[in-house]
């Protein structure tokens, strides 16, 4: 531990020996932490290492079960997110929390409205200082905007410009990437140096380990409610990042892989997709693609890339404007998704919540929903069939649940995603499409999930999966397929290429960028 | 609040952590009492009534009541289906109305200027017209959700205004009181629907009870049932998994048409006579049933025993009030606020429910972590 205290590096904030229970879950088990001013405290940690949790407490989202919390070496007890703010604790959270139907102004002073003699809101000083913030975050937006007109990454920018307005001494950033584009990571990076210039505490969360580490001065990780590890900048690297998280050493993402494959499963010839928020811009450009039976192969590519739109256009969730799908030679013609899960070809969706569950179902009603005609005999369902196919497969994805009449709600991410691919596979599909499968699912279950993935391709499945991890692209594929705007950039085989290889295909990174940080 | 702060008081410090799979027994025995909540209403009133009043046990006024509550029943079994696929049918009530008045007007002779004619048609045909009326405004209700996307509430109170105009319209707002035919036409019989007794008790009950184990068949048995379900709990899930999404949405409002129409053959029959302002605030009603019955607006989750146990607490409070000589006034604001008290328990029950599958989620991802397996 380097307690010294250089001006720069106080210790603004501390939290003393937190725990935090839910019923009989111990989310956090007793953690010391601070936070320093002027720099870039990341954490890392999986789903459920309790990261999040801590942040909730820091932020007077929750309060801690005992333990203390202390602001400039003062016992501070946090009863709301309004008083944390009153603290100068800020929280920018992972999902957007604005009001689409309102403009950045309003947004930004939503809840601290500036008015003139206690009744009318101040819109021009509102105005002119929204302008100002913006102009800081490099976004030329009229302030009068209205979020739902914004791309998704601008409306980041509204969110950390929000959290900017209040003046913020400890500013805590939640994934805040997660919908930026490169660049605009870029300028938020460069924001969080200006920011820790002027002595503010930033405390940084992100599942991107390279990208959080290039930010990072301290880096602390956690483990099951625990901070396992700490290090500063210069003495960490990612393999002591995921090594800690982990619990063991990195690299477990390899499943077996076949290197024959059968015919052609999917393909696709100048497929088109425009892009459904704005229908004047292409989504996919032009795209040609073969999968064959057996070959899993990975879509990479940066958020924006087109790689969502395909797989759903694919799916029959959006028309495709022109050009060709063959499923086993058969050539799609507008065929409705129920039609195209018959033809065997069928979506593990991106967002598991929004579209892959059903919240008011249990695990079985779930597991079953689009193979139910199977089960059908005259009119009705019939229970056994419905339920040995259910039991059938819940195991065959391995599942952990209590039954099949559990509720869904009660299963972990990683499960939950294992019952819409169980879902999926009931179907009998011959090709499956998988849109970012690990996503919000922590390590252990991702090599779960990609295990089977890589069983389902050797029983002669066609995999078409979009991710935009590195690691998963290199880690489980027979072929990665480099996406940018729309268009397949470049073609890599997994055994010959590089990290930076992916990188720089799909425009994430410069060369010059990457060899410039290898020499930091 | 985060659901699972109701569990913050519990002091878990250092005692073995219970298995959260199998919750204490004061939980289980707590949740069971919400969970029978409407029919321990029930039972409540029954009990109530009864002591207050000796006529309220006895065989004729259960019957009555009851015939009274299954009109109401009829409607919420199909609005049952509109609200579970996570919608609303404002409705109802008009093609009540308009049913009746559409086999009130055939019954006393349909005037065909065309052929100076008056036709007198058989009372099965006249059934048949009714409930194909009101099968078409469902229908009109479906179009209008599926294929103009109109707000669900917004389409069908604009049927709820024409169906009744219609109504009006057909019978130039006035009541036709002879329903009951004549020999030499051919055309008796009608007033068995809701007159007629089977095993001594009234058709409408019989209706009643056929309609709801249909509903039960159709729900828990039929892929639509599932489909119905899985669209009102998360539509975009359901129509990636296949599930024909459109043709669910257009079907639970014919259904609803179709029972409305029936209630309104029922009640029409009944009285013997078919008013074009029958039927007026019934959809409310039916609302309130299944909201009682434990089924949630946003969808995806009801059954038809609640349903029924809803239309029983909302029909036997209103004829027991009446039963004590309550004033009307005091009725009406009883019954609202059952209703609101119904939602509030509704509420505290699934916050209980969410921060039980909350803590299983948390535990499951622990154990998860804590036992990590390397397969492939």
């Amino acid at each position: 531990m380097s307690d010294v205290a250089i001006e720069r590096d106080a210790v603004v904030m501390r939290a003393r020996q937190i725990t935090k229970t839910y019923g009989a879950t111990r989310a956090l088990k007793g953690v010391d932490f601070e936070i320093r001013s002027g720099a870039v405290t990341v954490l890392f940690g999986e789903n459920g290492a309790g990261k999040s949790t801590l942040m909730k407490i820091l932020s007077g989202v929750e309060t801690p079960t005992s333990g203390i919390l202390e602001l400039d070496g003062r016992e501070l007890q946090l009863v709301s997110t309004v008083d944390a703010a009153e603290h100068g604790i800020a929280i920018i959270h992972q999902e957007l929390s604005l009001c689409p139907n309102l403009s950045i102004r309003d947004n930004i002073y939503m809840g601290r409205e500036l008015v003139h003699g206690g009744i009318v809101v101040d819109d021009r000083t509102e105005g002119v200082r929204t302008r100002e913030l913006m102009a800081r975050l490099e976004e030329q937006l009229d302030p009068r905007t209205l979020v739902a007109d914004l791309r998704l990454g601008q409306q980041q920018v509204v969110e950390i410009a929000r959290a900017l307005a209040g003046d913020a001494r400890v500013l805590i950033m939640d994934e805040p990437t997660s919908a930026l584009s490169g660049n605009e990571v870029e300028v938020l990076f460069r924001l969080i140096r200006e920011l820790t210039d002027s002595g503010v505490a930033i405390v940084y969360i992100s599942h991107h380990l390279e990208e959080a580490l290039e930010i990072a001065d301290h880096a602390v990780v956690f483990r099951d409610g625990e901070l396992v590890a700490k290090g500063e900048r210069d003495a960490i690297d990612i393999a002591w990042v995921i090594s800690n998280m982990v619990g063991r050493s990195a690299d477990d993402l390899s499943p077996e892989l076949r290197d024959e494959f059968g015919e052609i499963a999917l393909s696709l010839r100048n497929v088109t997709v425009a892009d459904p928020s704005n229908p004047t811009r292409l989504a996919v450009d032009d795209l040609s693609l073969d999968v064959r039976a057996g070959e899993i192969v990975c879509l990479y590519g940066l958020m924006g890339a087109g790689r969502t739109e395909l797989l759903e256009a694919l799916a029959g969730r959006a028309p495709i404007q022109r050009g060709t799908v063959a499923v086993g030679g058969r050539e799609l013609r507008g065929e409705s998704i129920a039609d195209r899960i018959a033809m065997g070809l069928a979506l593990v969706p991106e967002d598991r919540q929004r579209d892959g569950l059903v919240q008011t179902m249990s695990v079985g009603e779930n597991s079953s929903l689009a193979s139910l005609i199977a089960y059908v005999r005259g009119f009705w369902i019939g229970d056994r069939r419905e339920r040995q196919a259910v039991e059938k497969g819940i195991a065959d994805v391995r599942v952990k649940t209590s039954g099949p009449t559990a509720p869904i709600t009660s299963l972990s991410g990683g499960n939950q995603q294992k019952v819409v691919i169980g879902k999926v596979l009931m179907t009998e599909p011959d090709v499956i499409l998988l849109d970012e499968p690990s996503r919000g699912i922590d390590v252990g279950a991702k090599g779960e999930i990609f295990a089977l993935m890589a069983r389902e391709a050797r029983r002669g499945l066609a995999v078409l999966f979009a991710t935009s991890e590195v690691s998963e692209a290199l880690g489980v594929s027979n072929r990665v397929v480099v996406m940018s705007k729309g268009r397949i950039v470049r073609e890599f085989d997994p055994k010959n290429a590089t990290r930076e290889d992916l990188m720089i295909a799909s425009g994430e990174a410069t060369e010059e960028e990457l060899t410039g940080s290898a020499h930091r | 609040m985060n659901a699972m702060t109701t569990q913050h008081a519990e002091p878990t410090i250092a005692k073995p952590a219970p298995d959260p799979k199998r919750p204490s027994r004061s939980v289980d025995i707590w949740s069971l009492l919400m969970e029978g909540r409407a029919f321990i209403a029930l039972i409540l009133l029954v009990i109530v009534f009864a002591s207050l009043s000796d006529s309220f046990l006895t065989m004729n006024n259960l019957i009555t009541m009851t015939k009274h509550v299954a009109y109401n029943a009829i409607l919420a079994l199909g609005m049952l289906f509109v609200i579970l696929k996570g919608g609303i049918d404002l409705s109802v009530g008009s093609t009540v109305g308009l049913s009746g008045v559409v086999a009130g007007t055939l019954l006393q002779g349909w005037q065909l200027d065309l052929f100076d004619i008056v036709a007198f048609p058989q009372v099965w045909v006249v059934v048949i017209a009714a409930l194909a009326v009101g099968t078409l405004v469902g229908a009109v209700n479906g179009v209008l959700v599926t294929r103009f996307n109109v707000a669900p509430f917004i389409a069908t109170l604009g049927m709820l205004y024409v169906a009744r105009g219609a109504a009006l319209l057909i019978s130039n707002g006035t009541t036709y009181p002879r329903l009951a035919g004549s020999a030499e036409l051919g055309n008796q019989g009608f007033l068995l629907i809701g007159g007629g007794r089977i095993l001594g008790i009234p058709t409408a009950i019989w209706i009643m009870v056929v309609f709801a184990l249909i509903a039960v068949f159709v729900l828990r048995k039929t892929p639509f049932g599932r489909w119905v379900y899985a669209t009102g709990g998360n539509e975009r899930a359901a129509e990636l998994s296949g599930v024909p999404v459109k043709k669910v949405k257009m079907r639970v409002y014919i259904i609803s048409g179709f029972c409305a129409a029936t209630t309104g053959l029922i009640i029409s029959s009944e009285l013997t006579s078919a008013a074009p302002q029958l039927g007026e605030t019934f959809e409310l009603n039916a609302i309130a049933a299944v909201v009682i019955g434990g089924a949630a607006l946003t969808g995806g989750r009801g059954n038809v025993r609640g349903v029924l146990i809803g239309a029983f607490v909302i029909g036997f409070l209103s004829d027991g009030l009446v039963l004590l000589g309550v004033s009307t006034f005091w009725q009406i604001t009883i019954k609202g606020a059952v209703i609101i008290l119904a939602v509030m328990l509704d509420q505290a029950q699934q916050r209980i429910k969410r921060s039980k599958n909350a803590a299983l989620a948390a535990a499951d991802r622990q154990s998860s972590r804590q036992a990590p397996q390397a397969d492939n």
